[in-house]
């Protein structure tokens, strides 16, 4: 067999939960051509924990959000529980989305005229079984602070906040897109822990995007990108816990 | 409650101020909309009632005399179902404790019945008995301006001889629901008089035994009435048939037609002009709402809610809005309507006004309402609905700004930094800018609408009475006189002129065109009855030829130098051809003018007048009166100057809280376009605005960026409002025209000057309400929250 990398994985029989084939992404604008993603292969499998490095516009995020349902690749497919997400209607696509992904972003992206626990809510309201709002910010931390606005809390809590929001409803599959990108270390370690103990936890499938080369050393896997193209797929046999991770 | 319904309520919390200024218009417009709408429902529901329970005739025909016996003749056209002879005298009236001249038609009624048509309406009292000679029933709106009840008495000269009458019974009769005098703009209920009388009592009275000299009819389901008017009047043209008219003309039915007419105008052309600057204020506030909020629609969508959701959601917001203007606008329209039903009750006499409003004039609201608001915002809407998620989530680009045509023409020395920000952001978005300029323009337009008519009507009235009819008082004549009358006249105490005048009823044609009308015979040289061109400027009657009122001769088509066919009506008979001398200007009515000699000349029936336009000294005018009221052949003395003015003082509350109301409307449209612009400039330029300040510029300077865009605005509109507002006004003046009055379209200075310092009243107001949040605009918050 000569599959690569991002493909393989140490025990080829476990699940697949995602997987794509052939992703291209192009953007034009007017007379120039932004070539996102160059044909990527990838599958990810249940419960494990990958880190996605790679330098700025290199393609990561268009990656991350065609896997989540967010956007639609120019070609390729990715098949997720048995469907290929770029062929369905839009309709399921929102199902698919409601059901079965949480997302987490950088700029944590809370609603500023809700409170924590109504930001929460807003998402386990439309989803089939969720854990209480209460009980998903108290994996967070954040029982205490629940009444209080976005704009009471400092950054390190609105994205534990995100990630209540985000784990709430169970997701099988949790994409992350720089969710320390605009912390302190200290903070984001403590963002990083959130986010192992629900992917241990719940065994949610987890995907993280960083800059930071520090963080890879929790992963599952490392999935180096370059210029629309996965290079190198890295195999930790040891996961690291956040708490010894510095950067 | 669900999360985002919790964000939906919060929202339109935080935007109330917004809201409620849109909340406001929309209200405007559906006030409107509700007031005439039910105004027009009720009034046609009640006349259709009224004229069906009391059988109003179908055609009404006046001749001079004919015997009763001709009455089966008529009964034999085909297409008369049912018909009524009877007998109307136009009497002088003699009022205990009045001293003005006043005037009245005696109606008959069959003996000791009430009318098979056009039937009286009993309000008070009773039917005159039969045999009873002295008892009569009188017109309810007379009745209430002389405080009379039954059992009191009064005197009219019938046919010269003075008679006691005794008031039985107070009525109204759906022939009179509205009621002025030819040629007179407003009623005057306490100067004219309508009565009805037994029919043996009026004839010998008035010499009609065996007779009459007016009929009323109706018509069998399938007959048209054009056939039997003509064949009515070659029937009654040798008794001196006058032409018989079809309910469509009959003067009363005329007024309450334009009326309604009117109603049907408001109730497009205000809900248009209101809902759509609403629409255009939602539409801008939600796509503010949008483009700050795209993260969070992408939240939404990446955590599962579909697109229609996310759509359903900000719809809400808008059919929140909606709600708010809809609840204030129901309630002020059916307010409104009722102030409406109260006001026609004065003028229009039913039995009584069923004022309601029917369920089908809410949803008419209803759906008028949200579909603007809808239409407003549905491209904003829509733009949530198709944001795709991964867009969404990175911030709004940043606005493409590039130097003003000012600049580029090398004007920007001349401009400091903050003004061409302004221009800048003029003209970055330069629909968006002419929006609400024409917005504000609209309120000034409003304004200008609320406001003419007391201005108009003065003109007109001073036209009419300081330039063309200069008497003090009008003498009309039983029937043509000889022209020694006028000598007896002048003999008069205190009189100090006088000119005869005649009136010929015609009909006047040219080419495939005619109108019946009078044709008026003046004395060429007279100065108490002159006629005006349309700057108002003299125009002497020419020794030969006819002039024509504007009104005619639109209506012909004729213009001077034509040749026009009048056919006379009375006397003779005489039909002749008369060239077109010139047109006059003239505000009421339709008529034309030849010199009395030239009339005199072409009826064939030497010299006659038919009445006299009397100049009295002051001291002597109730006295003159007086004597007149004895005078046999005197039918009516008028005072129209003196009725026209007390009539227009008791109009005045009307005119008053009409204008408030107007001024009110136009208000909220300009506060509405400028606090919500104000609103949106401070959400979208907050942070730039909190960076100046940190940079060292003062909250002056500051304001001036904000708000000195919309200043700009409001005085680029303020010029185009006023012509907007001819336009509205030009609009509304065609629509109302007609044979029976003309507004003039004159616009006073001070309506200018009150349109424009409304809008900027009510602009600086809105700017100072924005300006006091730029105050307290905290530096750190605002500077801390992302882009
Ligand atoms: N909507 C778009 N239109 C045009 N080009 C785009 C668009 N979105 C992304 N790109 C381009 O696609 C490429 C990949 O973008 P992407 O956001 O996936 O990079 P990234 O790896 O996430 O970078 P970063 O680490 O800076 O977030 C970049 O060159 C970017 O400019
Ligand atoms: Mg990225």
């Amino acid at each position: 067999m000569n599959e690569p990398a991002s493909i393989r994985r140490r025990d080829t029989d476990e699940e697949v939960v995602f997987r794509a084939r052939g992703l291209t992404k192009v953007y034009r604008m007017g007379e120039v051509e932004v070539h996102a993603l160059r044909g990527v292969d990838l599958d990810l499998y249940r419960g494990e924990f990958v880190v996605l490095l790679g330098p700025s516009g290199s393609g990561k995020s268009t990656l991350l959000n065609i896997l989540g349902g967010l956007d639609a690749p120019t070609a390729g497919e990715v098949i997720c529980a048995g469907r290929d997400l770029v062929r369905i209607s839009e309709r399921e696509l929102t199902q698919f989305r409601r059901h079965y992904v949480g997302f987490v972003f950088q700029f944590y992206n809370l609603i500023p005229s809700l409170t924590a626990r109504e930001n929460v809510a807003v998402v386990t309201e439309i989803s089939t079984s969720p854990m209480a709002p209460e009980e998903a910010l108290e994996m967070v931390g954040l029982k205490e602070r629940m009444d209080h606005f976005p704009a009471q809390l400092s950054g390190g809590e609105q994205q534990r906040v995100a990630i209540a929001r985000a784990v709430a409803k169970r997701p099988q599959v949790l994409l992350c897109d720089e969710p320390t990108g605009a912390l302190d270390s200290k903070t984001g370690i403590i963002v990083l822990e959130v986010l192992e103990r629900v992917n241990r936890e719940l065994g949610t499938t987890t995907a993280v995007i960083t800059h930071n080369a520090g963080i890879a050393a929790m992963a599952d896997r490392v999935i180096h990108f370059s210029d629309g193209r996965i290079g190198q797929v890295e195999t930790n046999e040891q996961r690291v816990s956040p708490q010894e991770l510095h950067w | 409650m669900s999360a985002l319904r919790r964000k939906l309520l919060r929202q339109f919390w935080s935007l109330r101020g917004q809201a409620l200024a849109i909340g406001v218009v929309i209200a405007g417009g559906l006030a409107m909309l509700i007031m005439s709408l039910s105004s027009l429902d009720s009034l046609t529901q009640t006349r259709d009632a009224y004229y069906r329970d009391y059988r109003f005739a179908d055609v009404f025909a006046t001749l001079k005399r004919a015997p009763e016996s001709l009455r089966e003749s008529i009964a034999a056209i085909p297409g008369v179902q049912q018909l009524e002879t009877r007998v109307v005298a136009a009497v002088n009236l003699d009022i205990p404790d009045f001293g003005d001249p006043a005037k009245g038609m005696i109606l008959s009624l069959p003996d000791g019945r009430n009318a098979l048509l056009n039937s009286l309406h009993l309000r008070k009292g009773r039917l005159p008995e039969p045999w009873r000679d002295r008892e009569i029933v009188i017109n309810d709106a007379f009745a209430e301006a002389h405080g009379f009840v039954p059992g009191d008495r009064l005197a009219a000269i019938i046919n010269g001889r003075w008679q006691e009458l005794e008031i039985v019974g107070i009525g109204l009769s759906p022939e009179f629901i509205y009621h002025v005098s030819p040629g007179d703009l407003f009623p005057d209920f306490a100067r004219f008089g309508i009565f009805w009388m037994n029919r043996s009592a009026l004839s010998a009275a008035y010499d009609m035994d065996g007779a009459f000299n007016d009929v009323v009819l109706t018509l069998t389901r399938d007959a048209r009435a054009g056939d039997v008017i003509d064949r009515l009047d070659l029937l009654l043209a040798p008794y001196g048939g006058q032409g018989a008219i079809a309910r469509d003309d009959q003067l009363s039915h005329r007024y309450l037609d334009v009326e309604l007419d009117q109603l049907r105008m408001m109730a497009t052309v205000f809900p248009v002009i209101f809902l759509g600057v609403a629409a255009f204020l939602l539409n801008v506030v939600l796509n503010r709402l949008i483009g700050n909020e795209r993260d969070q629609i992408a939240i939404l969508k990446a955590f599962g809610y579909g697109n229609l959701e996310v759509g359903w959601h900000y719809l809400q917001l808008v059919l929140m809005i909606s709600m708010l203007g809809l609840v204030i606008g129901t309630g002020l329209g059916v307010w409104f309507g009722q102030m409406l039903a109260e006001l026609y009750q004065r003028f229009f006499r039913f039995p009584f006004i069923d004022f309601q409003v029917r369920p089908y004039v809410y949803s008419t609201g209803v759906l008028v309402t949200l579909g603007a608001a809808t239409l407003g915002t549905l491209s904003a809407v829509a733009r949530a609905v198709r944001l795709p998620p991964a867009e969404a989530m990175r911030p709004e680009p940043p606005p493409v700004f590039r130097a003003t045509l000012a600049e580029r023409l090398g004007l920007q020395r001349w401009f400091s930094q903050p003004t061409r920000m302004i221009l800048r952001s003029i003209e970055r978005r330069p629909l968006k800018a002419m929006l609400s300029m024409i917005g504000i323009a609209f309120a000034c337009g409003i304004l200008m609408v609320g406001r003419f008519q007391e201005g108009a009507i003065d003109y007109l009235i001073s036209a009419q009475f300081n330039l063309a009819q200069r008497d003090d008082l009008m003498v009309t004549f039983t029937e043509p006189t000889s022209v020694r009358v006028l000598q007896e006249l002048a003999a008069l105490p205190g009189v100090w002129a006088v000119e005869g005048h005649r009136g010929a009823p015609a009909i006047v044609r040219f080419g495939n065109a005619h109108y019946r009308t009078a044709l008026q015979g003046l004395e060429p040289d007279g100065t108490l009855r002159r006629l005006l061109d349309d700057e108002l400027k003299l125009q002497p009657l020419p020794a030969e030829g006819v002039l024509l009122n504007d009104f005619l001769a639109d209506y012909l088509g004729a213009a001077r130098g034509d040749l026009v066919t009048v056919e006379f009506l009375d006397g003779r008979r005489e039909v002749r051809e008369v060239p077109v001398a010139g047109v006059v200007r003239e505000f009421t009515g339709v008529a034309a003018y030849m010199t009395l000699e030239s009339l005199n000349r072409l009826t064939g029936d030497g010299t006659a007048v038919t009445g006299a336009h009397l100049a009295v000294d002051a001291r002597h005018r109730d006295e003159v009166v007086a004597i007149l009221k004895d005078v046999p052949r005197v039918a009516g003395v008028s005072d129209r100057y003196t009725a026209i003015s007390n009539f227009y003082e008791s109009m005045a509350d009307i005119v008053l809280t009409f204008a408030f109301i107007g001024t009110l409307l136009g208000a909220s449209i300009a506060v509405g376009v400028v606090y919500n612009s104000a609103r949106i400039a401070l959400t979208e330029r907050s942070r730039e605005l909190a960076s100046l300040r940190v940079l060292g510029f003062t909250r002056g300077e500051i304001s001036y960026i904000l708000l000195g865009e919309l200043a700009l605005l409001t005085l680029l509109a303020i010029p185009l409002g006023f012509l907007i507002g001819l336009g509205l006004i030009a609009y509304i003046i065609q629509g109302v025209e007609s044979d029976l009055y003309r507004i003039p379209l004159v616009v006073g200075t001070s309506v200018y000057a009150l349109a424009a310092g409304v809008v900027l009243v009510a602009s600086a107001l809105s700017g100072i309400i924005v300006a006091r949040r730029l105050y307290n605009l905290d530096l750190v918050a605002v500077l801390k929250t992302r882009e």
